[in-house]
């Protein structure tokens, strides 16, 4: 179905990111137009996502040039479920920026910059055009980048320069793959490209393209090889911005992944044992690096690269269940991930310091904060019914069902590491005795802010906590949407018959 | 620099160059040119005359800051491509009109999405421009 | 003409992953410059190259006609250098304030982040 709509989602967030740009100044006024209109495009998406489920897929053809000669934008299921998912994250970190961002971040454009990244996400996720997709990905990228150096501070500029040079290598590679294809297929449009790759007879050149997709998006994902990049700048920004960061930005080149490798290159078996031994060791470095850390938000970090393994496998291991375990994994992680930054950046501004050598004795001093937080520690090890439970059954399942035994190995390593980091945080930060912690002067305290700004803080944690729970306990309806992806993800002749049908 | 030949020159291609950015930037639908390259254009001007008269001076000719001009040219262009909207039609869709106004031509959707883009990129450059010459 | 492209792409691509691999924060610049600018080349070369046959409609005309060169490369290789515009100024600014704040431009010695906080 065809419905000019379709970019609306995009198209809100520019129009926002320029509304905040004409209230430069004003930055309470820019708080509540970026909390208000993060509502309205929660609702948008809401609204996207209950058509596409009723209706099937909608598709848009930008400037009314036919696919596969104009840029297409598709609204399927996978791409409607992302950009709720963005919208609701985008939502819960805008309520936060307005706790935990300071005045002088907000008066160099942290709003406009944030509701532009919030586009490019959008964006990549309803591109159906690999051109676009690159586009949007430079977009991500560019207000990523101003995020992350917004204050610079001296350790924000050295992740920075990191962050920046693997980024723009990623981007170099991810353009370098997009002309090896035109020039074998003379097309940029996805569901063309899926039909026109299955007929080249040079099987080897489509697979270093192949490879170099995986290397780009790779670099963006932080699968094994590639990831170094991410533990080096993630702890660094203000906990607003890693929410968002660790939340969504590395689940985009997972998308693309996901999209790229079922549409458009169908694994051979080279390329799912690659995949799946990326995975393996993703999990596997991911998981013992965060065991050596200190820093709670670096080991999070290294939790973010654990888990893009789990993701990565269920591509692996490639097939229908598997892809649920990934989609559903997808689906926990963002809202997980964003409440786990959120609760860093909470306990920092409470305790003034990330280090759990220094923390101590929170639950006797906060029980209720504890409680609160306990909820996404623990949706994260997966404790049934939890929300990370259900992805991981399905990721194991589909993986004996193809006997690949040693990545399901992997798997349940993971999730033992996982356990056991967690366990180190709660015991570490939660339980320990509580030691004195000398008083940072350019730490603004928790006890020290408008109560205002204290229940923006708190109230975004318990909305992504409450949306955890339902994911969890609500996880029949999850499994609906997620098989119904993984379903199209697998025929993905609906897709090309969307976009494509309306020319026949 | 501060020649007087360099100076002197400077005063009169700000208008000249800011004339022909324009006349590039209405040239672009069918012919080499548009609101990208008008606006470099453009903003190559304005730096001719900073590098030839100081920084300040151009600041003080420009009135505003040229960031200003980035949420301007972005609304501008946001209207034009989402106009089409309204007549059910695809985002970024042309839209024409019938007939065309005398002098000017025929005009479409696509001057008023290229005369934003003219703006941004005026902004954008200036900005960058003057922020790093600041530090020099 | 396709060969010595083929061979100044080559050495784009390696120049800049050189430069990538050196310590300077500058070259470091220099080489994700020249590596965007390879990868331009590459998208000219494999939208195969037609020569003095640009895709502009006669006034005449409604259409093209005959043997052109095809307008997409032409047109990915433009959005590509607005975007790289827009990454290399963040970027050289970006690099300035870094030297500013951390004091070298030496990237052996950027390992604030790794400091065990």
């Amino acid at each position: 179905m065809s419905s000019p709509f379709v970019v609306l989602p995009i198209i809100f967030q520019l129009f926002l990111a320029v509304l905040l740009m004409f209230c430069w100044t004003q930055k309470n006024l820019q708080k509540l137009i970026s909390v208000v209109g993060s509502l309205v495009a929660v609702i948008i998406s809401v609204v996207l996502f209950a058509a596409v489920w009723k209706e099937g897929i909608y598709t848009t053809q930008a400037g009314n040039w036919v696919a596969p000669f104009g840029i297409t934008f598709v609204a399927d299921t996978f791409s409607t479920l992302m950009v709720l998912l963005t919208t609701l994250a985008g939502l819960a970190v805008s309520v936060f920026s307005v706790g935990s961002v300071r005045n002088a971040r907000i008066k160099f454009g942290y709003f406009p910059i944030y509701h532009f990244l919030l586009m490019g996400l959008n964006g990549a996720f309803l591109a159906g055009d690999i051109f676009n997709l690159y586009v949007w990905f430079e977009i991500i990228i560019i207000s990523s980048f101003v995020l992350i150096t917004i204050g610079g501070e001296k350790a924000q500029l050295e992740g920075a320069v990191k962050y920046v040079t693997m980024n723009l290598l990623a981007s170099v590679v991810f353009l370098t793959a997009i002309a090896i294809l035109y020039g074998l297929t003379g097309s940029l449009n996805m569901a063309d490209l899926s039909l026109k790759v299955a007929e080249i007879e040079n099987r080897g050149l489509v697979n270093v393209t192949a490879i170099l997709f995986l290397v780009g998006f790779g670099i963006k994902s932080a699968v094994f090889p590639l990831y170094f990049w991410l533990p080096a700048s993630y702890h660094t920004p203000p906990p607003a911005i890693s929410a968002i960061f660790g939340g969504l930005l590395t689940k985009v080149g997972v998308y693309a992944l996901i999209r790229v490798f079922t549409l458009i290159f169908i694994p051979d078996e080279f390329m799912i044992n690659l995949i799946s031994g990326m995975a393996a060791i993703t999990i596997l470095s991911g998981g013992i690096g965060a065991l050596i850390q200190n820093n709670l938000r670096k080991i999070f970090s290294y939790l973010i690269i654990c888990h893009i393994g789990f993701m990565i496998a269920g591509l692996g291991i490639y097939t229908e269940t598997a892809l649920i375990g990934s989609v559903f994994y997808l689906t926990h992680d963002i809202i997980v991930k964003t409440t786990l930054f959120m609760v860093a950046g909470l306990i920092f501004k409470i305790k003034g310091t990330y280090s759990l050598r220094l923390l101590g004795g929170f639950y006797k001093e906060y029980p209720k904060l504890s409680l609160l937080m306990s909820i996404s520690l623990f949706s994260l090890v997966g404790i049934p019914p939890l929300s990370g439970f259900w992805a991981k059954l399905f990721l194991i399942e589909g993986g004996l069902s193809v006997g690949n035994y040693w990545l399901v190995g992997f798997i349940l390593l993971g999730s033992f590491l996982t356990l056991f980091i967690i366990a180190k945080v709660w015991a570490g930060v939660f339980w320990k005795d509580s030691i004195h912690i000398p008083v940072k002067m350019q730490v603004k305290y928790f006890h020290e802010l408008k109560p205002l700004k204290r229940q923006a803080m708190v109230g975004s944690i318990i909305f992504l906590s409450v949306l955890s729970l339902s994911i969890g306990f609500g996880a029949e309806y999850v499994i609906q949407v997620a098989s119904k992806v993984a379903e199209s993800l697998m025929n993905p002749q609906d897709y090309i018959h969307a976009v494509l049908g309306q020319t026949n | 620099m501060k020649t007087l030949i360099f100076k002197t020159a400077s005063n009169y291609l700000l208008p000249l160059l800011l004339l022909f950015a324009v006349f590039i930037l209405l040239r672009g639908h069918y012919l080499p040119g548009g609101g990208f390259v008008g606006g470099l254009i453009a903003s190559i001007a304005f730096v001719i005359h900073s590098f030839a008269n100081g920084l300040e001076t151009t600041r003080k000719i420009i009135k505003f800051h040229p960031g200003f001009l980035m949420p301007v040219g972005l609304t501008i262009a946001l209207v034009a491509g989402a106009a089409p909207w309204l007549f059910g039609m695809p985002f970024m869709t042309g839209l024409w009109m019938d007939e065309p106004i005398p002098v000017i031509g025929l005009v479409g959707s696509a001057l008023f999405f290229d005369t934003g883009v003219f703006l941004v990129v005026i902004g954008v450059t200036l900005t960058i421009i003057f922020t790093i010459s600041e530090g020099l | 003409m396709e060969i010595l492209l083929v061979i100044l792409i080559g050495l784009l691509y390696a120049a800049g992953i050189y430069m990538i691999l050196r310590r300077s924060l500058v070259k470091l610049i220099i080489g994700l410059i020249l590596l965007g600018n390879g990868a331009n080349m590459l998208i000219f070369l494999l939208g195969k190259i037609v020569k003095g046959k640009p895709p502009i409609i006669e006034a005449t005309g409604k259409a093209l006609e005959g043997l052109y060169a095809d307008p997409i490369p032409q047109a990915l290789i433009l959005t590509a250098i607005v975007i790289s515009f827009g990454l290399q100024a963040f970027a050289i600014i970006l690099v300035k304030r870094a030297y500013k704040v951390i004091k070298t431009d030496d990237l052996d010695e950027m390992n604030a982040t790794d400091e065990d906080l």
